[in-house]
């Protein structure tokens, strides 16, 4: 495919959706063809396009992110337990919700640059997980996680249908939000989402954003005031978060405390870093990664890798399976963490520079293969 | 009177452990300029020093349990134990100090190794980068050492003879139920001299003004035909020592495990940040007061007024400190700004 | 999905209901009775040969040593289950439906997977093993958090789970669901099973003082010990909280010093409370005399993998545990053996329920003849079995509790091996500890998913 091609937004979003429509169907000989993967690999994708924004764009690297998500998740769950069942209210509560946080967070924030804003993101992110863990259980179910209940009001549903005997789910005007219905409509929201990501890469928004990113104090001198800018970029992404919150809460309506920790804002920082920063793929490849490793890694235990191995001659057979358990079931983190270092050490851009050399390779190849045989042509 | 006393106390044995392990971050991160990651990995392999001397030192003759017959229970008789008795045991009961000694050339080695190998080529490498490389290198860390230790804690008691408490009370004249932890004690006055140490070793020796000068200007420095590299790498050696004796001789107060560098990791960022980047008696002041705030915002007074101000205290200092004052408490210009 | 819903009834989706419908009633009688006794259910293993667990364990994080201990258990379960080894429980365990050839001559194999002790993490790894892997039964955990998440999502797929470790008074409580089943003892069972150890070791004029873990689990555990207590006659000087993982607990030990208080009891688990014991041992509590009365500590849960961290410190400290592997009744024995031999260490009380609760599960199949889970969930409430280590039990159909004894221990002052940290002080009898199941309210949910 030529690079001109690739250049037109709308070939690439025909693409986009294509591939991730059909995710079910090529991702399954791996493993991850199942929905409860395929909606995580779908809302973490939007949390780190959104979060890309962000980092991507400015290079204000903001440690506190989940706490949008969380918010978006609480936020999700009150609607479903207060007013209906139906996802698209908590959807919007969400995404505003998220909004509303990040002015706040980020208005303080923004204050300062550098480390000392992302500390500052740390610690306001930090604080809320901890409020929401202890003092503020009677909000968010502390421990536990927020949950659904009979005996919840949903004034709305209540007006329309009788309640069922047992709990009731989450649904889009009858069509239950669980299971793979539940992943179609995270996936169109995935491509809405990186479609207005998209344009933003390339609006004259993006591009002031990028010359904040490349130096903040030349942009001053000339009287540009760049908070407006910064704060605008922090709350899309602040309302991306919050609506992958409002996603994991339609999937799967619980809502716990340690979707705001460190560890989680931390696991958005590395996604997106592992997949390239600022480009427009990366941050979904790194998202791939990681969800992978957490979900079908960790699930390998000792039995499966004979499987896996059978082919091999017994003793050959034994001899990886020892080697390689190591590597996955409670090693799971171990082989994260060489993955993280290997990327980072022989792929500086992450991933996407991973793809991009291939890519060039295969071009040049092509090119001298054309070359060689245009040369006896030459001679004649 | 005596609870603020005691507080008092607990601030500055709190204060003590965060400002040593700020200053080791610091001299990597402020002046250094790398985000070290693997910062609380450091730490905790500190404390597993003290674990691998109190393992080795108690090598153990099997001493078959007999009344058992499913699995192998047995009795550790040491062999230090069996060959120089009262001694031996002695020799065992210290092995928290006695670890100090294998602390520092081994944190030393860990140190410079990493600097060489993986931290030297990442000076000019971006944040981003810095961050996911050293976060992999404190997982695998993290791993290798549970893969020989297991995830759960080891308990590393203090020597026997001050393993009680220091009769304080009484010996200031307060109520007599007051008492201290003799190791605590011990805790507070070894952060202090290693933190002087190492400001003496910066401040006085020609190798330490070379290294400040370097953090200021690192192209003039080199330009004057002086390896700035090399005493980069010594530095970052030095910071693993300092943090690695900060965990080993935590080990009596909180018992090591794989993952305690993962929660050490951001308390000891905001730490350096709240000092001010490229400040190393920032990082000391802002370990001590945040020790203390957080101890007194621990008083059952304080919890009543302000529910669950114990949990978030030092985030909101750093947050009004952050806010209040650019560069935290005595940060320096430009460092880490952009 | 089985239970997928028709959301728009176009003209052709109606004729082609209505020519299913008439295909279906055209069809020969026994077929029709066939699908009406053996309904279709989620991960209905029909006529496959062999059926699945999903063992859903931590194994990263502060409780990865007990998700270990766990997890072989539950492949011990699973040899047993199918009829190899030595048969552990399945040759005391009263009454036995199982045959030793898998479960209604189904071959059972298993599929594992990480909690990371995170509610997020456990649900996810649970809905792999529901959808990717097609499991009939989900189990394991080792926190309340975890365990009341997977419940409440298994309830929603309709897939059985059988708690692994989790204390909390919620999960059979507030929180109770029809396809969540408990066999570990509760927060209300080890304040129940302490009172009388308490009123005899301490007497009835004590005032004690709480550090309690600032999350749901150490809150029932703090109210249950409290109620206990008060009841002896004792007073509460103060109860409080300390956050989850604080490391240090230096200033919330200090105010004990001169408080006036001669008990301090430590709602904490795992490194929590191996840090607050530790500490509070160093700030001399230990041998404290306080107007004339011996200081005491009480630690209300224990188990022998933090007695093992915490060390000397554990020593003469009074607490509850589900199951201790010295117990020397036929079932404990058996289960030690056949753990000993395979491993070469003793079971953890964590494995200990985990073996049981697949043992009971896979019976409760065979005695349903079905893997239909209202079949089973039926088979196993009310249910009364004996030889599983703790003494006649009781699966209580209300509330999904299992009533048994409880064993009140003691940190060993002088341990004969390696492994003998715990002393069993006192057995106490289950009706000592069995309370009415409408005090924690909560409700079950139906059958039918």
């Amino acid at each position: 495919m030529s690079k001109t091609l690739l250049r037109n937004d709308w070939v690439v979003m025909a693409l986009f959706t294509a591939a991730v429509l059909s995710m079910p169907l090529w991702l399954a000989p791996i493993g991850a063809g199942y929905p409860d993967l395929l909606q995580k690999f779908a809302i973490f994708g939007l949390f780190a396009i959104g979060y890309n924004i962000l980092f991507g764009l400015t290079g204000y690297l903001s440690f506190g992110h989940a706490v949008f998500l969380g918010v978006g998740s609480y936020t999700a769950v009150w609607s479903f337990k207060l007013l209906t069942m139906n996802v698209l209210p908590a959807v919007l509560f969400s995404v505003l919700m998220g909004g509303l946080f990040a002015v706040i967070i980020g208005y303080l924030s923004l204050r300062r640059s550098g480390i000392y804003f992302s500390i500052l993101t740390l610690a306001f992110a930090q604080m809320s997980y901890n409020m929401a863990y202890s003092v503020l259980t009677p909000i968010t179910n502390g421990e536990t996680g927020l949950q659904l209940a009979k005996s919840d009001p949903r004034v709305i549903d209540a007006l329309f249908i009788e309640a069922g005997e047992g709990l009731p789910s989450t649904d889009l005007f009858g069509m239950q939000m669980s299971g793979y219905p539940g992943f179609y409509f995270c996936a169109v929201l995935l491509i809405i989402g990186f479609f207005i990501s998209l344009r933003i890469f390339r609006s004259p928004f993006g591009l002031k954003l990028l010359a904040i990113k490349s130096n903040q104090t030349r942009m001053l001198y000339t009287g540009f005031n760049t908070r407006p800018y910064l704060l605008t970029a922090f709350v899309i992404s602040g309302m991306y978060a919050g609506l992958a919150g409002a996603l994991m809460a339609v999937t799967d309506p619980l809502a716990g405390a340690e979707r705001m920790q460190w560890t989680a804002s931390g696991e958005v920082v590395l996604m997106t870093i592992l997949g390239g920063v600022g480009t427009l793929i990366g941050p979904l490849l790194g998202v791939g990664v990681i969800k992978y490793f957490e979900n079908i890694f960790s699930a390998l235990n000792v039995d499966t890798l004979h499987q896996i191995f059978s082919f091999l001659p017994d003793w050959l057979e034994n001899v990886v399976v020892w080697i390689s358990s190591h590597f996955v079931g409670e090693g799971w983190h171990l082989t994260l963490g060489l993955l993280f270092m290997v990327i980072v050490i022989f792929l500086p851009g992450g991933l996407m520079e991973g793809f991009q050399r291939i890519g060039s390779a295969l071009r040049n190849l092509f090119k001298r293969s054309e070359a060689v045989a245009a040369q006896p042509s030459e001679k004649e | 009177m005596d609870a603020i006393f005691i507080q008092i106390l607990n601030g500055l044995d709190k204060g003590g452990a965060y400002a040593l392990i700020a200053l080791g971050l610091t001299l990597v991160f402020g002046t250094l300029g790398v985000v070290n990651f693997a910062h609380g990995a450091l730490f905790m392999l500190g404390a597993f020093c003290a674990v691998t001397t109190q393992k080795l030192l108690t090598i153990s003759k099997h001493v078959q349990d007999t009344s058992i017959t499913f699995f192998d229970a047995y009795k550790d008789q040491p062999y230090l134990e069996i060959w120089w008795g009262d001694f031996g045991r002695t020799i065992i009961d210290w092995s928290v100090p006695l670890s100090i000694l294998l602390t520092i050339p081994a944190m030393l080695l860990i140190g410079l190794s990493m600097e060489r190998g993986l931290i030297r080529h990442f000076y000019k490498r971006s944040h981003a980068e810095q961050i996911l490389m050293t976060f992999g290198l404190a997982i695998v860390l993290q791993e290798i050492i549970r893969s020989i230790f297991g995830a759960n804690p080891i308990p590393t008691p203090a020597p026997d003879i001050i393993a009680g408490s220091a009769p304080i009370g009484a010996l200031f004249g307060l109520d007599e139920a007051l008492v201290y932890p003799w190791w605590r004690l011990i805790y507070l006055l070894f952060s202090i001299i290693t933190v002087s140490g190492v400001f003496a070793f910066l401040q006085l020796t020609t190798f330490g003004m070379v290294v400040r000068a370097g953090m200021h200007d690192r192209e003039t420095v080199g330009l004057l035909g002086i390896n700035v590299e090399r005493r980069f790498t010594v530095v970052f050696g030095l910071a693993a020592v300092v943090t690695g004796l900060a965990g080993a001789m935590y080990a009596p107060i909180l018992s090591p495990d794989y993952h305690m560098g993962m929660d050490f990791l951001v308390l000891s960022f905001i730490v350096v940040v709240v000092g001010g980047m490229g400040s190393l008696r920032g990082a000391v002041a802002a370990g001590f007061l945040l020790g203390l705030l957080q101890s007194f915002a621990s008083m059952n007074e304080v919890k009543t007024i302000i529910p669950g101000i114990d949990q978030i205290i030092i985030y909101l200092v750093a947050v009004v400190i952050i806010l209040v004052r650019p560069r935290g408490l005595m940060g320096r210009k430009g460092v880490m700004e952009d | 999905m089985s239970d997928k819903k028709v959301s728009e009834l176009s003209r052709r989706g109606f004729i082609k209901v209505g020519a299913g419908a008439l295909a279906a009633a055209s069809m020969p009688m026994f077929f029709i009775k066939d699908a009406w006794v053996a309904k279709d259910f989620r991960n209905n293993p029909k006529g496959a040969a062999s059926v699945k667990f999903g063992f859903n364990v931590p194994q990263t994080g502060a409780y990865a040593d007990e998700g270990a201990d766990e997890l072989r258990a539950y492949k011990l379960a699973v040899k047993h289950i199918n009829g190899d080894g030595d048969g552990g429980m399945m040759n005391t365990m009263k009454p036995l439906s199982l045959k030793g050839n898998g479960i209604l001559g189904k071959k059972l194999e298993y599929v594992t997977g990480d909690t990371q002790t995170k509610s997020d993490a456990a649900r996810g790894s649970a809905k792999r093993m529901i959808e990717k892997d097609g499991v009939l039964m989900v189990t394991g955990g080792s926190s309340s958090g975890v365990a009341i998440a997977v419940q409440g999502l298994c309830q929603e797929m309709g897939i059985i789970f059988m708690a692994g470790l989790t204390h909390s008074n919620d999960t059979t409580g507030k929180d109770k669901r029809r396809y969540g089943f408990r066999h570990f003892f509760n927060a209300y069972m080890s304040g129940a099973a302490l009172g009388p150890v308490l009123k005899k070791e301490m007497g009835t004029n004590r005032k004690a003082y709480h550090l309690t873990a600032d999350y749901t689990w150490g809150w029932t555990q703090e109210e249950s010990i409290k109620n206990t207590t008060e009841a002896l006659g004792w007073t509460t000087v103060e109860t409080v909280r300390t956050p989850v993982g604080a490391g240090d607990f230096s200033q919330y030990i200090t105010p004990v010093l001169n408080s006036g208080a001669d008990v301090l009891i430590l709602n904490h688990y795992g490194k929590d409370m191996i840090n607050s014991l530790t500490q509070a041992i160093q700030f001399g509590l230990k041998d404290k005399m306080v107007d004339g009365i011996q200081f005491e500590i009480v630690v209300p849960l224990f188990s022998r993998l933090m007695a093992q961290g915490a060390g000397d410190a554990i020593k003469g400290i009074l607490g509850t545990t589900n199951w201790n592997w010295s117990l020397q009744d036929e079932g404990s024995k058996a289960f030690v053996k056949s753990f000993g031999q395979e491993y070469g260490f003793p079971p953890s009380m964590a494995a200990h329920t985990c073996y049981v609760q697949a043992l009971l599960y896979a019976d409760a199949c065979e005695r349903a003849g079905s893997f239909y889970p209202p079949e089973v969930i039926k088979q196993l409430e009310d249910y009364d079995f004996d030889g599983m280590g703790n003494g006649p039990t009781l699966y209580r159909g209300a509330d999904h509790q299992c009533f048994k004894d409880v064993l009140v221990v003691r940190g060993n002052a002088n341990p004969s091996s390696q492994f003998d940290l715990l002393k069993v002080e006192q057995v106490v009898p289950s009706a000592q500890v069995t309370y009415d199941p409408k005090i924690f309210g909560g409700e079950l949910g139906p059958y039918e998913v």
